[in-house]
């Protein structure tokens, strides 16, 4: 699937140290008067999210997989349309809340009235694969989460940021002449799990390098992920109030 | 798509430190501040318990420079009364950190609750040697209240978390408000730049409230040592140690003017043993007296 992201300089990434300051804010540009700006703030807002909503209504709405595509696509539209995504205000709670309440409404609404979804029309939209979403929510093991959406709701919010840092770690490397850090990272730390895990032995076999030289592409690959990830996060949050919030609730200390 | 395996070790990455290249190894989290978290790890070097207070990888350069200032207060203040730093510097994952010693023991509310009035105010006595010993060497802890005391097995204390202690003569900013609403004084509530040591005598004032009981002169010392305004305070965290002292060696204290009947009433408890003696020898005496003249 294709990405394309708003004002994002992907040199930056191996350039800044540290904590990355006030940045552009997607949700800040969704009520742009600059059509070029919001419309850059939608494509940015529809690729960390989209995969997210359909999972969501499909599980939510028990919707079956061609309505949660239509009703995602629509949603979307609407929202960019309308701008009611637009009228978020920071003072009253996380953006991530508010638009799963907007899109709850719309699908009540959608449901109540039986009304035909507007798919596209002559607005474009970052692509959705819809069929790879369903076969990956056919993968998960949802157990529980029908029952706790709200958690769901976050994880597939992370997996989207996570999975848009590391798409981003991947092109800064690459175009920074690091394409072997990103390789090592995907091996070592995307591996789906502990038993398919190479060890770092393993990989420097593989790639012909020393094991001090794995330790060392994970340690800086590992550092530029993070930092990576804040920049994603900075961007999907309307204030820097909101932004340190999540960061810290992001950072919050994992079970050890 | 990136596998839930994958995203709790994402996850894991972007909350807990990157100890590889250290001699630490992570066992649990101990607690999180406005800046930092502090987690239990294992030095493999000495084969110990320590405290690792690591900075969020969130904050700004203030923090970071906070975080550093703090391992320099600790590593000059060698006290009992005052957690020892062992180590310092910057994680693989580029955060600041610094190793302390592990501190065991209860916060000192929970701590105070299972205990009586005269082992309180000894802990009071003991958090005001390790405040004083700071104070002389020109740091101002800034935010002294129950949750930065522990309390150990034997009733040693150790003040903590000198992250927004102020160094003498290092310039501040007006307009900075940093601590805990209720342990604040006025004037460090205001921003104010003339916040010194009585800031501190501020707070413990206010933990000595909170320790001691109803009786009128420790009532009083607490209230001195509140003043809203800084000069009705006492001038220092050992004319305040001092105060206590008497109130509990029962003599009397400068900040209650006492009654007649306080007089008495505090005469009679300092020698109540004494009295209570005298009064069973005069009583036997009656006794003797009345049974020979019958």
């Amino acid at each position: 699937m294709s990405h394309r992201f708003a004002n994002y300089n992907g040199a930056a990434l191996m350039a800044a140290p540290g904590f990355p300051g006030t940045r552009h804010s997607v949700i800040a540009s969704l009520g742009s008067e600059q059509p070029d700006v919001r419309r850059a703030a939608f494509d940015a807002l529809a690729t960390a999210y989209w995969k997210p909503v359909f999972k969501y209504v499909r599980l939510k709405w028990s919707a079956t997989p061609d309505e949660a595509a239509d009703v995602t696509q629509a949603f979307f539209l609407r929202a960019y349309e309308k701008t009611y995504l637009a009228g978020f205000d920071p003072a009253r709670g996380r953006f991530r809340t508010y638009l799963r309440t907007c899109l709850d409404r719309f699908v009540a609404n959608v449901r109540q009235e039986n009304r035909r979804l507007k798919r596209g029309g002559a607005i474009e939209f970052v692509p959705f694969d819809f069929a790879a979403a369903e076969l990956e929510l056919q993968r998960q093991h949802i157990g529980d989460a029908v029952q706790e959406l709200d958690a769901f709701f976050h994880r597939e919010w992370l997996r989207s940021l996570f999975g848009l840092a590391v798409d981003r770690l991947r092109v800064a490397c690459e175009r920074g002449g690091h394409a072997r850090r990103v390789a090592i990272f995907e091996r070592y730390d995307l591996a789906d799990d502990e038993s398919t895990r190479p060890t770092y032995a393993v990989i420097a076999s593989e790639l012909g390098i020393d094991v001090t030289d794995v330790t060392n592409e994970l340690a800086a690959a590992r550092r530029d992920f993070r930092r990576v990830v804040l920049e994603v996060l900075r961007e999907q949050c309307a204030t820097d109030d909101e932004f340190e919030n999540e960061a810290r609730a992001l950072g919050s200390p994992r079970d050890l | 798509m990136i596998s839930d395996g994958a995203l709790d070790r994402l996850h894991g990455l972007i909350a807990n430190p990157d100890l590889s290249g250290t001699r630490y190894q992570l066992v649990s989290t101990l607690g999180r501040g406005g800046m930092a978290t502090v987690y239990l790890a294992r030095d493999t070097t000495l084969d110990r318990e320590v405290a690792l207070k690591v900075l969020d990888w969130t904050v700004d350069e203030s923090s970071t420079s906070r975080l550093a200032q703090e391992a320099r207060i600790l590593a000059t203040l060698e006290h009992p009364g005052i957690v020892p730093v062992h180590d310092f510097g910057q994680l693989a994952d580029g955060r600041l950190f610094y190793a302390m010693k592990r501190v065991r023991g209860e916060r000192l509310d929970r701590w105070a609750a299972a205990r009586d009035v005269h082992e309180r105010l000894g802990a009071f006595l003991r958090i005001c040697d390790a405040v004083a010993f700071a104070h002389a060497h020109g740091i101002v802890h800034r935010d002294l209240k129950p949750a930065n005391v522990m309390v150990g097995e034997f009733g040693e204390v150790l003040v903590l978390d000198w992250g927004i202690a102020r160094v003498r003569g290092q310039s501040e900013t007006s307009g900075v408000v940093a601590g805990t609403p209720d342990y604040m004084a006025p004037e460090q509530v205001r921003g104010e730049r003339t916040v010194d040591e009585r800031a501190d005598v501020f707070a413990l004032g206010t933990i000595l409230a909170g320790l001691g009981d109803r009786r009128k002169p420790l009532a009083a010392i607490a209230a001195k040592a509140t003043s809203a305004d800084a000069l009705d305070r006492y001038p220092s965290v050992e004319a305040l140690r001092a105060d206590v002292s008497r109130f509990m060696a029962g003599l009397a204290v400068g900040a209650h003017q006492e009654s007649v009947s306080d007089l008495v009433f505090r005469v009679v408890r300092r020698h109540r043993l004494a009295i209570a003696l005298v009064l069973a020898y005069l009583a036997m005496r009656l006794l003797l007296l009345s049974a020979f003249h019958i």
